[in-house]
């Protein structure tokens, strides 16, 4: 509680004190002995002012300005009328009852905003600068590019680079949402907002504060209450004609049936008040806003950016998912996967690739030298000789090896059996007799199989696949792990046209998603309804680009969201009805005289505070 | 702070506020409202959540814009305080 907090809730129970002494008071009948009202009067005005004297002056400053339909001035309004019709005890519960529910709003707001903010506590307030043997706290803003910083244990990173000295495990689970700590050694590249687990590290700074990663992401997360959801727009336009509506309907109440009628005003005053206190659209101003950021604050616990409620709102309606093959489906890491000896031991004719392809430096010679692991002794091997656009013709331990494409084998004349297997296929011959195959491949990522089958469970109905890549090695990929449609063998450009005839086969509020990394994605990301883009490995233009972030790369991370939306959105529903029937049933109840003036209350703040906490349970 | 060109011949500022006691979700939404029509706004967001208001307007009319913005939610919400 902060200290505007506290005083209100001493002058709560000074208050309450008083009100309960007065209600004695009354109850044991000595109260009877005053003649006078105006005397009566007073005395109940001393509660009445100790509790309500801010809203009486709120009520008339803002009058002055030009703002009448705000809550004070209703409240103001609603217990003088009370007090003019003779219910004095009633007038001051009412003024009680309403502070008291202003205050707990109040603390749940605040401790909601606190809640969501601590998730997004990735801020570094410093950096260590060695300054002659000395290190010095600096403003992170200060700090340029080059410059060595210290990044002490339990410190957390206060600008991306690179690890110059030292080793450490680093916990990202502030940016991922991944509980596993990193690795981090001399050359690895650390970025901002992670935790410095346990070594000193020196780091040398690559990017300014205003690029790096932690800047963007506090930048994106402000970003995202300002791209409101359909239903907050129509929350706030609704409370734009509600309280006007609600307040003529008071007057009239207080007015017409009276005049028609006949008879006692007090009585129709007393409803109109009750009209006035329900008036205040409070409730659903803030609970719709407050689901909707504890949903996002919700996936960001998770490490998924959501840039804002509206589209934590399309995610929820997502039922075609489709997805850019490499890097964000596949590793973009080229291994080997498959080794077809004709005859004899795999290992032999990988030995014998990666002896051959030893001084080559093109990737797939990388790939194979890295499959066998294994120190080379480059003294077997002699007369390496590059073909060009075919392979390599080199001597290995005195014996004539062919290593390359299938143009290879065709111009030695070497009868060699064709390979079927997705990727890039190296074809090996000794002399002239054809000895294996090794195939290099995109390894899929972990989990993808996973995801998609997860996201079949949150109701995705079509999973696809765009690719540049060869139709062989798309379908392969595509089989392995369940994807639906395949289109392979596109340009960037061939990408936008394919999503957007997938766009055009949608049927009403259906919504298409786009998950990309590259630069080349951009385009797609915005065309699709919602751009999915990943973080860590994804280019910045896509990041740029795309509506969510998925920042550990993490495709599985998708269902979660959908979950997440579709929690969030039922509870800013529930709350919106409720909110709105309870004030319906109260204000057609006070029209006929049947509620009373603590019931009204109650469908004002009484509404708000259940419909904070319930807005919470999105962040959970 | 970012200066971005909307149309060639009108230069826009866009510039982020923090706010001091915004009490009320629906007088944020009320400033909003009452800062958008100031001539020269873009756009405004007023955000009760983070307690942050933004403001995209014409750069070079900008401090002349501000003092309208303070002086509107003043009126709207006197306790809230616009940090500059």
């Amino acid at each position: 509680m902060n200290q505007k907090q506290r005083r209100m809730l001493q002058r709560i129970v000074i208050a309450f004190v008083l009100f309960v002494l007065l209600l004695a008071a009354e109850h044991t009948g000595r109260l009877e002995r005053i003649r006078s009202e105006w005397l009566l009067l007073l005395i109940y005005a001393v509660p009445y002012i100790v509790i309500g004297y801010d809203i009486l002056y709120k009520a008339a400053r803002n009058i002055r300005n030009g703002q009448v339909f705000d809550e004070n001035f209703l409240m103001a309004l609603a217990t003088i009328g009370a007090f003019g019709v003779q219910e004095y005890s009633e007038a001051v519960a009412v003024m009680l009852f309403y502070q008291v529910g202003e205050l707990f709003q109040s603390y749940a707001v605040g401790k909601s905003r606190q809640s969501i903010a601590d998730l997004m506590d990735i801020c570094p307030e410093y950096a260590n600068v060695e300054n002659d043997g000395q290190l010095i706290q600096v403003d992170p803003d200060e700090v340029d590019i080059g410059t060595v910083i210290v990044v002490k244990a339990g410190e957390r990173i206060p600008l991306d680079g690179v690890v110059m000295d030292g080793e450490s495990l680093i916990d990202t689970a502030a940016l991922t949402g991944e509980s596993v700590p990193r690795k981090a050694a001399v050359g690895d590249e650390v970025i901002s907002g992670c935790v410095n687990g346990s070594g000193t590290l020196k780091v040398r700074v690559t990017k300014e504060f205003e690029d790096s990663t932690v800047a963007k992401i506090l930048e994106l997360v402000e970003n995202a209450s300002s791209k409101k959801a359909k239903m907050e727009n129509f929350i706030s336009r609704f409370a734009r004609y509600y309280t006007p509506v609600v307040t003529i309907g008071a007057v009239l109440l207080a007015l017409l049936p009276p005049i028609v009628l006949g008879g006692g005003w007090g009585d129709w005053i007393q409803r109109a008040c009750i009209f006035l206190v329900i008036s205040c659209p409070c409730a659903l101003v803030i609970s719709v806003p407050l689901g909707f950021f504890g949903g996002i604050g919700a996936a960001s616990r998770i490490g998924v950016l959501v840039k804002g409620s509206n589209y934590l709102e399309a995610v929820a309606e997502m039922t075609t998912m489709v997805f850019d093959k490499t890097g964000t489906l596949t590793k973009g890491e080229f291994k080997v996967t498959e080794i077809l000896p004709v005859n004899g031991e795999a290992s032999e004719l990988l030995e014998m690739a990666a002896l051959g392809e030893g001084y080559s430096n093109h990737p797939i010679a990388g790939s194979i030298r890295e499959a066998y692991a294994k120190e080379l002794d480059m003294n077997r091997v002699a007369d390496a000789e590059e073909i060009a656009g075919h392979g390599i013709r080199v001597m290995i331990d005195g014996r004539l090896v062919f290593i390359g494409n299938e143009k290879l084998m065709k111009q030695q004349g070497i009868s060699y059996e064709r390979c079927r297997s997705a990727g890039t296929v190296v074809y090996m011959a000794y002399g002239k007799d054809f000895a294996g195959t090794i195939v290099i491949a995109d390894t899929v990522k972990e989990g993808v199989k996973e995801a998609i089958r997860s996201m079949k469970a949150v109701g995705v109905k079509k999973c696809v696949m765009l690719t540049g890549d060869r139709k062989e090695a798309a379908d392969q990929v595509a089989a392995q792990i369940g994807i639906d449609e395949v289109y392979a063998e596109l340009l960037p450009g061939d990408k936008v046209e394919r999503v957007e005839q997938l766009l055009a086969a949608q049927t009403g509020k259906e919504k298409l998603a786009f998950a990309g990394d590259g630069i080349n994605d951009a385009p797609v990301l915005t065309r699709a309804d919602i751009g999915i883009a990943m973080g860590s490995m994804g280019s910045d233009a896509a990041i740029e680009a795309a509506d969510v972030v998925l920042m550990d790369d993490d495709v599985r991370k998708i269902a979660l969201v959908v979950r997440i939306s579709r929690k969030t959105l039922r509870i800013v529903k529930q709350n919106i009805l409720f909110a709105l029937g309870v004030k319906a049933l109260v204000l057609i109840l006070g029209a006929f005289g049947m509620a009373n003036m603590w019931e009204a209350v109650f469908a004002d703040v009484g509404v708000s505070v259940l419909a904070i906490l319930n807005a919470m349970r999105a962040l959970r | 702070m970012i200066v971005k060109e909307l149309r060639k011949d009108v230069k826009m500022m866009k510039k982020k506020f923090k706010l001091e006691d915004l009490d009320c979700a629906n007088c944020a939404a009320k400033m909003e409202e009452a800062i958008k029509k100031i001539a020269g706004v873009h756009d405004a967001t007023v955000s009760f959540m983070t307690q942050k208001m933004t403001i995209e307007a014409e750069a070079d009319k900008f401090e002349d814009i501000m003092k309208q913005v303070v002086e509107v939610c003043a009126k709207v919400e006197p306790d809230c305080r616009i940090l500059l």
